[in-house]
């Protein structure tokens, strides 16, 4: 029997099966072939069973390890007493985007970490509940436009149509505030949008989700860069803006510095999956190119490497291998990313790290050297930091090279915008708690300010920025 | 969505657009450049923004009928409209007084080198301007440069305007002459910038080109646009697209032009064959 306080607090009793309900997904045989989402969704009928294994603990440390603090106990009991569309609800309350969120968000460092249920079997599949209840509301069409105050007439513009952006500009509407939220790109998400495949979230639950924010009155201008066309001083001058909320991402990509990196066939991350995503260079007919190539050798080991790698895949890669410096354990990315990859035939080479792309003769890229790598002592991060095994070269025949070790943030506004104080490494410098920068009237938040992080991240210094940009407003006039 | 102000042909495959974009028009600087898409699907095509007007709120690009997506925004007429206008994108040239200035541009790389040259111009240096192309009908803006450079120079392959030969040999012509420069500014097909700055380097004249790389969001997003300079790894839609010729490693950046040649010479053909069948 279990002894935890926590444990013998919970009121459903006998404790259930100690196995999640799996999802049902594409065959990986199958799949490959398409990108049509891997993962079906729960049922109504298995999610009602999933739900029924919930503890529901009183402190809840679930909730503690949300970064916008769902009220996970609550609508896990909704859903287990078919009150679906109330489950729904209960999640908007805190999370505007579930649909998103119960998809990409690594759960099993948040929420199903800190889950009791996974002391003796697997945690409760609270992002599979998170996703089952927001479709079931999307599928009836059944979205609640959430209420909106009246109009404050108060004027804020938004930088970036990310998660970061799209967060601070609904809290921002629902307050009553006309919002206008300007993108570089001709298309919105972000990430969302340009980066995560189809196949992982499906284009079209980011589009609803920007439906739904402009029928709560949220404008958006796609095509224009903040900084460049119109500068920040501009925006925020007599008869513009009062507020700048800056989400626009950590869109920079890094490369190794290795010789050979110019090779045809050397493409970053976002690169690859900008042509795939944003440019549907995979459909017949398309206007944008891409190398697809026989053999693909993907560098990284985080959730943009395993996108790249099982891109490749349905690109019509013969062979897709993902490159790693550190070890399996070590990998960033979520576990169903690594699983799912797997699954597809992806091939996994871990403490390997590239020294140099191979060209032939005629620039185009012929393969990868690398040296094998063990683990060291851990670091400051308590991670091992690997370090090279002398004389261990070895090459890896491929013929695209694609690079997944990480982004930097995006330039374009501390470029044009002095007063606004950046890091060493060039991300904003603004509070954590509350989104304020140096500059007065001028607030940031998600990867422009932490670095490359999380969806869920980005969304909530949205939303805190969106409480403290109230706040200052509240103040004036 | 911009509107086609107007359209007009400056030679065969080569046409001057002037589109609404009062945000542009307001906040460009010479050597800067706009993304466009012709139509919803198409490709986004880098364009150097070859002139504006504040005041009435346009901009203008020049473009050379080259892939499918030049194409078809060569079809699009007065009055159309393009789906997506995006910019001003890039570094502004560093214009200031440097004495006397010499541009060197190859085909249709005059239309990046016009804006500068003028500011260059309207900052107080003495501006040459050494203008190339295959034969007479392919030069363009060969009057309005004439309006306000203080010499303009001609060469053609044919012989049929100017200077038998290239733009290089009319370079060294000057050389010879003993004439000296402070800045010199290279704009045109990347083999051609860089054999002129290696000659113009040569002589000892800080030299500046225009590179025309690959690129897809033109924001710092894709990195398809890098290019060495220094050893260094720079994307050109956000460091450049101007660089100084010196630190220029040409090799690869010339190599990477070519990656989709295959894919481009399908695509130009079927969009030729939709043409003819239109
Ligand atoms: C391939 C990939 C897979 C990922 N997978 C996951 C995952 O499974 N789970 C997870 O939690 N996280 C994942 N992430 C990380 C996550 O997507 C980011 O942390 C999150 O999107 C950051 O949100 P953001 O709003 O800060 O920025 P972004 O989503 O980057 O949005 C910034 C937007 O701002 C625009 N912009 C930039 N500059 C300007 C300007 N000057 N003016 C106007 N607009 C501008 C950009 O074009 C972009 O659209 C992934 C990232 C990638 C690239
Ligand atoms: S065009 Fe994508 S980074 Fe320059």
């Amino acid at each position: 029997m279990p002894t935890d306080e926590r444990l013998t607090g919970s009121r459903r009793e006998p404790l259930g099966p100690v196995s999640r309900v799996p999802m049902r997904e594409q065959e990986p045989a199958v799949r490959t072939s398409n990108f049509a989402e891997v993962p079906f969704g729960y049922s109504d009928e298995e999610a009602r069973i999933e739900a029924n294994r919930c503890l529901g603990c009183r402190k809840a440390p679930c909730v503690a390890a949300c970064p916008v603090a769902v009220p996970i106990p609550t609508f896990i009991s909704q859903i287990s007493d078919g009150a679906f569309a109330a489950a729904a609800r209960t999640i908007r309350q805190a999370n505007s985007l579930p649909a998103i969120c119960g998809r990409v968000c690594p759960q099993e460092d948040q929420c199903e970490k800190e889950c009791l249920r996974g002391r003796r079997g697997e945690a409760l599949a609270i992002g599979h509940l998170e996703r089952f209840a927001a479709d079931w509301e999307r599928r009836g069409g059944r979205i609640e436009a959430p209420a909106r105050k009246p109009e404050t007439g108060r004027r804020i513009a938004v930088a970036g149509s990310g998660p970061a952006g799209l967060t601070a500009a609904s809290e921002l509407a629902k307050e009553g505030c006309s919002v206008v939220v300007f993108e570089a790109l001709h298309e919105l998400g972000g990430v969302l949008t340009y980066g995560i495949p189809e196949f992982r979230l499906p284009k079209a639950i980011v589009r609803q989700e920007i439906a739904d924010l402009e029928a709560l009155g949220v404008k958006f201008v796609r095509n224009f860069v903040v900084g460049r066309t119109e500068t920040v001083d501009r925006l925020l001058g007599p008869d513009g803006f009062e507020a700048l909320f800056i989400g626009t991402g950590a869109g920079l990509p890094a490369f190794l510095g290795i010789p050979g990196e110019s090779a045809i066939g050397v493409y970053s991350a976002n690169e690859y999956l900008t042509r795939s995503n944003l440019m549907k260079a995979y459909q017949a007919g398309a206007s944008t190119p891409i190398l697809c190539g026989r053999r693909v050798v993907t560098v990284g080991g985080g959730n943009v490497a395993m996108d790249a790698a099982r891109t490749a895949l349905r690109l019509g890669a013969e062979v897709s291998t993902i490159v790693y410096r550190r070890g399996e354990a070590e990998m960033p990315a979520r576990a169903e990313e690594v699983r799912h990859a797997r699954e597809e035939g992806v091939v996994f080479r871990t403490l390997a790290n590239p020294v140099a792309v191979i060209e032939d003769g005629e620039g185009f890229v012929r393969g990868l050297t690398c040296l094998q790598m063990e683990l060291g002592e851990p670091d400051a991060s308590g991670r091992r930091s690997p370090k090279p095994v002398p004389g261990s070269e070895f090459e890896v025949d491929c013929d695209i090279v694609v690079v997944a070790i990480g982004n930097r943030p995006n330039p374009l506004i501390s470029s044009t915008t002095p007063d606004i104080r950046v890091s060493a490494k060039g991300t904003i410098l603004a509070n954590p708690a509350d989104g304020r920068t140096s500059r007065p009237r001028v607030y940031a938040g998600g990867d422009i300010v932490t670095g490359a992080a999380t969806v869920i991240r980005a969304m909530g210094a949205g939303k805190a920025a969106a409480r403290s940009i109230l706040e200052d407003l509240a103040g004036t006039r | 969505m911009s509107q086609i102000l107007r359209k007009e042909k400056l030679a065969p495959d080569i046409f001057r657009m002037r589109l609404s974009a009062p945000l542009i028009a307001a906040s460009r600087h010479p050597g800067q450049f706009v993304i466009l898409r012709a139509t919803p699907d198409g490709e986004r095509i880098p364009l150097t923004i070859a002139d504006a007007c504040s005041e009435a709120g346009w901009i203008e690009v020049i473009v050379q009928v080259a892939g499918a997506g030049t194409m078809r925004l060569s079809r699009l007429r007065q009055g159309d409209s393009v789906a997506d206008l995006v910019g001003p994108l890039g570094q502004p040239t560093r214009i200031k007084r440097y004495g006397r200035c010499i541009g060197i541009a190859g085909g249709v790389g005059i239309a990046p080198l016009y804006p500068i040259a003028q500011a260059l111009k309207a900052a107080g240096n003495s501006v040459t301007i050494i203008l190339g192309a295959r034969s007479r009908d392919k030069i363009i803006l060969r009057s309005e440069i004439e309006g306000w450079a203080d010499e303009v120079l001609l060469a053609t392959e044919d012989g049929s305007a100017g200077r038998k030969g290239l733009v290089s040999d009319v370079f060294l012509d000057l050389a010879r002459q003993g004439r000296t420069f402070e800045r010199a500014v290279v704009i045109g097909p990347a083999a051609m910038m860089r054999a002129v700055s290696k000659l113009t380097l040569g002589q000892g004249i800080p030299t500046v080109v225009s590179l025309n790389p690959i690129m897809i969001d033109g924001t710092g997003l894709c990195g398809g646009c890098r290019v060495e300079v220094d050893g260094k790894i720079k994307f050109a839609c956000v460091d450049g697209p101007e660089f100084e010729a010196e630190g220029i490693d040409w090799e690869p950046f010339m190599r990477r032009l070519r990656s989709y040649q295959d894919f481009e010479r399908q695509t130009r053909e079927r969009e030729s064959c939709r043409l003819m069948n239109a």
